[in-house]
């Protein structure tokens, strides 16, 4: 059968004003039942007919995902709140910076608005062959179009591949991966949280899936805990235009730093692989040494370390390398 | 220069509330009784013949009313484009087509049909259709030779002392000219660089993507499409239907863009007029982005090779030009000839070669894209000197100084002249408001990771035609109506060029009215709003047809009130005694003593020599009030050219390969400003345009498959807000061309060119002359040079 793209098919819309009830609608619906936040993922995914579904369940209208709220140990930020909040919100600018300046760094103002914190960190990969709706494994087939000696893979990953070599395109993640954030899931039996840095899988744990969430969960909200308010904190994404653009490789770190020596430190990665990668080796080796060029280099060459880069993105391996530094030593030399 | 009323002043354009509050009609928001909606089924390979198409189960679900196929539509043997194929020639080439009551109905109809297609060699490189054995795009062969499509093969000996992956094979050319001693230009060389060239083939992306809707009454197609042109494309749909003129009612009264790609009447104008005829009722086709990523042509890309000869003071002593065409699948592309040309015109060598092939790929079809050849060498060419220029110790200023026409210029396969060249005076006047002596202090200049570097760019590009008509009529009402055949692609010439007219009358703006964008309005004979013609081609006929209505008025006065025709005046809004503006007729009493009197006066009789267009639709227009038309008699001796010069300074973060642009400053060359408001804006658009193909407007086509990645706006990044600087200078030399009668010339094309040539200067400034010369530079390219010296691949890829 011939194939048409960008052209939206029919499908039903729920719109539950409860969490409990788009569960419920989720599993009624089963396999062909997709979850909308902002929608910024999904309608390209509906419009080129590549994912196909039978049930929309769009979640905007259920007001507590909609909620930012203080906690006695954090923040607690509702799936469903819009990035350009995330970016303004003053207890996150103030306290978690780097996760405001992740937010600001997403697309564009328009998008921002639109597009949610949920759904960036949920988002699926960007790469062009799996989203034309090619037959590779990550779309249940046995080939990846990205990864052979002609593929166009510039975007693609230099760490963790497994058959799939597709990145995690998030700006947000990494930050909320450094902030110790938790994911809160809920779905019939319950809710449970996830720590961030295991919210995202690689292909080897599930090559269909970015995320833990299966059909039937719900990503209710992200919470923060004050572990890290006020460290200093960097973020830097790299991409080719400012604006409307996803990271060619972005990085996210919070350091605690006494009489200038590095005592803690989370530092994170992102669009090198299918997850964002929380470079637990060079936090070890920077702990306890100062801040200052010569450790920013060595944490740079240790992080790169059994990089393997396609036939296009030989630079993804310079990029994290000065991105990691960067993280540690700022942007000035 | 000559003192003018309206020219030179700034005006919002008419059409500015209708485009701001939304109740301008763009083709799309048209609806008719009955109206279809269609989708189209295309080819999912890049080279294709269709076996069997079974849709007898698309024909069943319920909404869809009727399928048409290749078998049922105009087929000539290649290089005609149909609008609908048995054997596609590009992924994203339209098969078949489905009408049915809405958009899904259709769509969901295409996904019914089965269409069985056998696989044909396909070639998406150029040099690789070149080699031995290599494919040809199409089944007539591989390459243009003239008119025709014929197959050329280059031995393996050329590949082979190719011995680089980088290096250019430099086999036959089938078309090249030269003049000068070329042998005796290197002779006479102090320094000699020989390079590789490439630049890339980018889609057009105008804002709004081509629709169109049709429908027939009373054997008459109505056509509301998106177009750059109305008298043009009227006739190119026309054409493509085998119908006369007048069966094709045009209305296009707002283009969302088009850059080139909407000009003449296209397959997508094609498909819904043969649908509407097929099912009795009207039918509209939307394109969507992803759709207009193939249909939409594209700018073709380049592969090629130079050598410069230069002295020690920086003149170009010889010039020896290869050009390997991505010519698309269809018709021939004059890009490359233009590129010849245009490098001719910048560098003035006192020798040169220019060679060039034109080679068939199975991508999406190429059109003229804003500056066609005029970007793509400026922006290949100017680095390029730019190292030459270190290598010899001249100033990168200088070395365009020394080498830049002027008014006696002769340059190009033919010797052309110019009507006029302030190009030295541009670059001069550039430079100063740039404070290029300071700012190339910084180049190189390291703040951390951060390295300053500047660039400029000199872009020639022809600005403009002659020999159209003109028509305007003065009506009972007293106003003064310009009739304008041009499209209304945004760009304000629709409206400027009106003001020629008006001036010669020294009629008050506010008493006029431009009447264009359908052709049931009795329009003129008017170019194409392609190609930087319009300013110069209306403003002519504009003024020459103000003349014409001028003669008229004068003469009625004669006969009305005594005296001679040269006893009279016109100002005011009156045909008048000279010195007595009080007296005479106003244009209202002009226009019923028109009437009264007939014959020449009121459109009864007309000029010989005016086009058959205009000639129906002044005669449609006779007895409405004073109707003059005319045609353009100007001298028109020479080549008219514009020229920008563009000035850019950026900081490119060696760390990260990302670069911000500090400064962007253009001065142009286009004779007398009409509207320096539009013409600001048109001339940073263009160089924001040039600066978005250098740095990140591209595409992605898989080798392998040949099928399209970056079919959507985000991943084939054009430029977006933060990519420029809030603040773009621009400046106009603002001296009259002498044969164009208000002084004006075209401006469309050359800053495109001069955006993307100095960025790429600038940003090659940076890394110390080291440069990624591949096109656009991304932040993987500039960080593998910085990192490796190389891109650790080809420069030759293309569609990468």
């Amino acid at each position: 059968m011939a194939v048409i793209h960008d052209m939206m098919p029919a499908y039903e819309l729920f719109q539950p004003t409860d969490v409990e009830g788009a569960i419920a609608l989720l599993n009624e619906h089963g396999d062909g039942a997709r979850v909308l936040a902002g929608g910024m993922d999904t309608w390209d995914w509906l419009k080129d007919r590549a994912k196909r579904i039978t049930a929309l369940i769009d979640l905007a209208g259920i007001e507590e995902l909609r909620e930012i709220r203080a906690t006695p140990d954090g923040v607690d930020i509702g799936a469903l709140v819009p990035l350009t909040q995330v970016e303004r919100h003053s207890q996150i600018v103030q306290n978690y910076s780097v996760l405001a300046d992740s937010a600001r760094h997403v697309a564009t103002p328009q998008i921002r608005n639109q597009g949610t914190l949920g759904g960036n960190v949920s988002q699926d990969t960007r790469c062009s062959y799996y989203r034309s709706g090619w037959p590779c494994y990550r779309a249940g087939g046995n080939v990846c179009y990205a990864n052979t000696p002609t593929s166009l893979n510039r975007e693609h990953a230099i760490l963790g591949a497994d058959r799939c070599v597709a990145v995690s395109p998030s700006d947000t993640a990494p930050a909320l991966i450094a902030l110790d954030a938790k994911m809160v899931v809920q779905n019939r039996r319950g809710e449970r949280e996830i720590d961030a840095a295991n919210y995202f899988i690689g292909p080897g744990t599930d090559i269909e899936r970015m995320t833990v969430l299966k059909n039937g969960d719900v990503l209710t909200a992200i919470r923060i805990p004050n572990t890290w308010s006020n460290a200093q904190f960097y973020f830097e994404k790299v991409a080719d235009r400012k604006s409307w653009d996803f990271p060619l490789v972005n990085v996210a770190s919070a350091l605690r730093v006494e009489n200038g020596v590095i005592q803690d430190s989370r530092i994170v990665v992102g669009a090198v692989a299918a997850k964002p990668l929380r470079l637990f080796r060079v936090e070890e080796a920077i702990a306890g040494r100062p801040v200052n060029e010569e450790t920013a280099a060595a944490a740079g060459e240790i992080a790169v370390r059994g990089a393997e880069p396609l036939r296009l993105n030989g630079y993804k391996v310079p990029l994290m390398r000065n991105l990691v530094k960067r993280a540690i030593r700022g942007q000035e030399a | 220069m000559a003192d003018f009323n309206l020219i030179g002043q700034s005006f919002g354009p008419q059409d500015l509330v209708a485009k701001i509050t939304g109740r301008a009609k763009y083709a799309e928001d048209f609806r008719a009784e009955g109206m279809l909606f269609t989708k189209l089924l295309v080819s999912p390979m890049p080279h294709a013949r269709v076996r069997s198409i079974d849709y007898s189960e698309a024909l069943r679900l319920p909404g869809v009313v009727a399928v048409l196929t290749a078998d049922e539509v105009p087929q000539e043997d290649h290089p005609f484009e149909p609008c609908l194929t048995n054997e596609p020639l590009y992924e994203g080439e339209p098969i078949l087509a489905v009408a049915a009551v809405d958009e899904t109905t259709a769509a969901d109809a295409i996904e019914l049909i089965r269409v069985d297609l056998e696989p044909l060699p396909f070639a998406l490189n150029p040099l690789d259709s070149l080699r031995p054995g290599g494919p040809n795009a199409t089944l007539m062969g591989n390459v243009y030779q003239e008119r025709e499509v014929v197959e050329l093969k280059w031995p393996q000996e050329v590949f082979d002392a190719a011995n680089e992956p980088d290096q250019m094979p430099l086999g036959e050319a089938n078309d090249e000219w030269e003049y000068g001693d070329l042998e005796a230009g290197f002779a006479n060389a102090d320094y000699i660089m020989e390079e590789t060239l490439c630049c890339q083939s980018v889609t057009h992306h105008p804002m709004e993507p081509r629709t169109a809707m049709a429908y027939w009454q009373n054997g008459k197609l109505y056509m509301h499409s998106s177009v750059q042109s109305v008298a043009q494309s009227r006739r190119g749909i026309a054409d493509r239907l085998g119908l006369e003129l007048d069966d094709v009612i045009l209305i296009s009264e707002y283009c969302g863009g088009g850059f080139g790609s909407k000009i003449r009447g296209s397959v997508t104008e094609v498909i819904p007029a043969l649908l509407a005829r097929k099912t009795g009722r009207p039918v509209m086709m939307r394109i969507t982005r992803a759709e207009e990523t193939a249909i939409g042509r594209g700018r073709p890309g380049m592969l090629g090779w130079a050598r410069m000869g230069f002295r020690n003071d920086g003149r170009m002593t010889a010039l020896d030009l290869f050009l390997v065409q991505d010519n698309g699948p269809y018709s021939r592309q004059g890009d490359s000839g233009t590129s010849g040309d245009v490098a001719a015109l910048a560098y003035t060598p006192e020798s040169m070669r220019f060679r060039t092939v034109r080679v068939l790929t199975n991508t999406p079809p190429r059109a003229a894209q804003r500056g066609p050849g005029g970007v793509q060498i400026v922006s290949m060419l100017e680095p390029m000197v730019d190292r030459a220029a270190r290598q010899i110790g001249v100033d990168r200023l200088q070395v365009r100084l020394v080498n830049a026409p002027n008014a006696e210029t002769q340059f190009g396969r033919g010797s052309y002249e110019l009507t006029s060249c302030f190009a030295g005076e541009a670059l001069s006047r550039g430079a100063e408001l740039f404070n290029w002596s300071e700012r190339s202090q910084r180049s190189g200049q390291r703040n951390g990771s951060k390295v300053r570097g500047v660039g400029i760019a000199l872009s020639p590009y022809y600005g403009g035609t002659s020999g159209w008509d003109g028509l305007v009529v003065i009506r009972p009402d007293g106003k003064l109506y310009i009739h304008q055949g041009v499209g209304n692609l945004g760009t304000h010439s629709c409206i400027d060029t009106a003001k020629a007219a008006a001036e010669v009358l020294n009629a008050d703006w506010a008493n006029c009215e431009v009447v264009f964008g359908n052709t049931s309005r009795h329009l003129p004979h008017s170019s194409s709003q392609s190609g930087s013609q319009t300013t110069h081609a209306h403003t002519r006929a504009n003024w020459v047809v103000g003349q014409a209505a001028k003669g008229l008025l004068q003469e009625l006065a004669a006969l009305e009130l005594g005296g001679s025709p040269s006893d009279y005046d016109v100002s005011g809004g009156r045909v008048h005694r000279i010195g007595a503006p009080g007296t005479g007729l106003t244009f209202a009493q002009a226009a019923e003593r028109a009437i009264a009197r007939g014959g020449k006066f009121d459109g009864h009789e007309l000029p010989e020599d005016i086009n058959d267009m205009t000639r129906t639709s002044a005669t449609a227009l006779a007895g409405q009030g004073l109707v003059a038309a005319a045609k353009d008699n100007l001298p028109h001796t020479a080549r008219t050219y514009s020229f920008v010069a563009t000035f850019i300074e950026v900081e490119v973060d060696v760390e990260t390969g990302a670069f911000e642009i500090i400064d962007v400053t253009s001065v142009a060359d286009c004779g007398t400003v009409l509207n320096p408001r539009s013409l600001a804006a048109q001339a940073n658009g263009g160089v924001i345009q040039g600066i978005g193909i250098a740095r990140s407007f591209k595409w992605a086509i898989d080798p392998t498959w040949g099928v399209h990645l970056s079919k959507r706006i985000e991943a084939t990044k054009p430029p977006a807000m933060l990519d420029v600087p809030t603040t773009l200078t621009f400046e106009a030399v603002d001296l009259p061309d002498p044969q164009n009668p208000v002084g004006s010339k075209g401006i469309g094309e050359p800053p495109v060119g001069a955006g993307a040539g100095a960025l790429l200067c600038a940003v090659e400034d940076a890394l110390g002359g080291l440069a990624p010369s591949h096109q656009p530079v991304t932040p993987d390219k500039i960080l593998s040079i910085v990192e490796s010296g190389s891109l650790g691949w080809s420069r030759l890829e293309t569609h990468v």
